[in-house]
């Protein structure tokens, strides 16, 4: 496939996807989408009864246990746990709530642009055209996936001789190709949008 | 090496008694600064992208704080008041970016 292009005359950024591809970009955006919905945002072994009665009405204070959630969330304080926690239960709500709208609108344009829930024919092609503003929000969640996929796989600056090293049906190397997929394709993304 | 004089003033000069030090302009004026930290992951295309459109940076600029980063493991992106920076590191978290903030050094 040959990633993101931008429309010369329409402006608008445009990706033809094979239907497996797209089917797989949805599958990735909906299990992100369902991490950030999921692992509790909110600490629930809090000792304050005062504190647990008003947790609904605040945020998390704590850095999230899975790793993917504490890379996308990460302290915004190094040395200071207090201001960490605070700016914590004031944004990362928020910030969850963005980034698992932005998840969700790669899976609605992709099934605006027909991609039904179980593609079987294998000459279906997918048309996505985005204005800038909706290629943006697909920017930010194509991040994302990659950060997920990253962090999940311990990718590291300059392995990728480790990563071409593994036999074909090694399924971390598959994942890794995947990776490298969402890369080309962000990369692409950029271009269109004059990055 | 350090000249000792025996001869001590009994007034000091009141140019250098106005002065503040720059040290002391630089806590007054821009107390935060929003530091981005290296990651294995983010392309270098994208961290340059983001430092343009969200900061208004040139191109130029954008480049050199994304090489900064990459190189050096971290850049400062931005400075101003705790509240701004507290923004601003939002903002990178929105982005993706692992950003932090503190004091100016």
């Amino acid at each position: 496939m040959a990633g993101f292009v931008r429309h010369r005359r329409s402006k608008r950024i445009i990706a033809t996807f094979s239907g497996f591809e797209a089917d797989l970009l949805r599958s990735l955006a909906a299990q992100l989408v369902e991490l950030l919905r999921n692992e509790a945002a909110i600490p629930t072994e809090s000792t304050d009864p005062l504190a647990e009665l008003f947790a609904d009405f605040s945020g998390p204070t704590t850095l999230p246990e899975d790793p993917v959630l504490a890379r996308l969330f990460p302290n915004a304080y190094r040395e200071d746990g207090e201001a960490a926690a605070e700016f914590r239960r004031f944004t990362e709500s928020s910030l969850r709530d963005g980034k698992a709208r932005a998840a969700g609108a790669i899976i609605d344009g992709l099934e605006e642009a027909g991609l039904p829930s179980e593609p079987t024919d294998e000459e279906l092609t997918i048309d996505v055209e985005l204005d800038l503003e909706a290629a943006e929000v697909w920017m930010r969640a194509l991040t994302d996936l990659r950060l997920a996929l990253g962090t999940r796989l311990e990718v590291e600056e300059g392995d990728e001789d480790y990563w071409y090293s593994l036999p074909d049906d090694d399924p971390r190397g598959q994942a890794h190709h995947i990776y490298e997929w969402l890369g080309y394709l962000q990369e692409t993304l950029i271009q269109a949008l004059g990055g | 090496m350090v000249t000792v004089t025996t001869a001590s003033p009994v007034t000091a000069d009141p140019d250098v008694e106005e002065d503040l030090t720059p040290d002391e302009v630089t806590l007054t004026d821009t107390p935060w600064v929003t530091v981005v930290w290296n990651d294995p992951v983010n392309l270098m295309s994208y961290v340059t992208y983001v430092f343009q459109k969200y900061f208004g940076y040139s191109k130029k600029k954008a480049e050199k704080l994304m090489l900064e980063v990459h190189e050096d493991g971290r850049s400062v992106v931005s400075n101003g008041s705790r509240e701004e920076m507290e923004r601003d590191v939002q903002a990178m978290h929105e982005y993706g970016l692992w950003a932090t903030l503190s004091k100016s050094e």
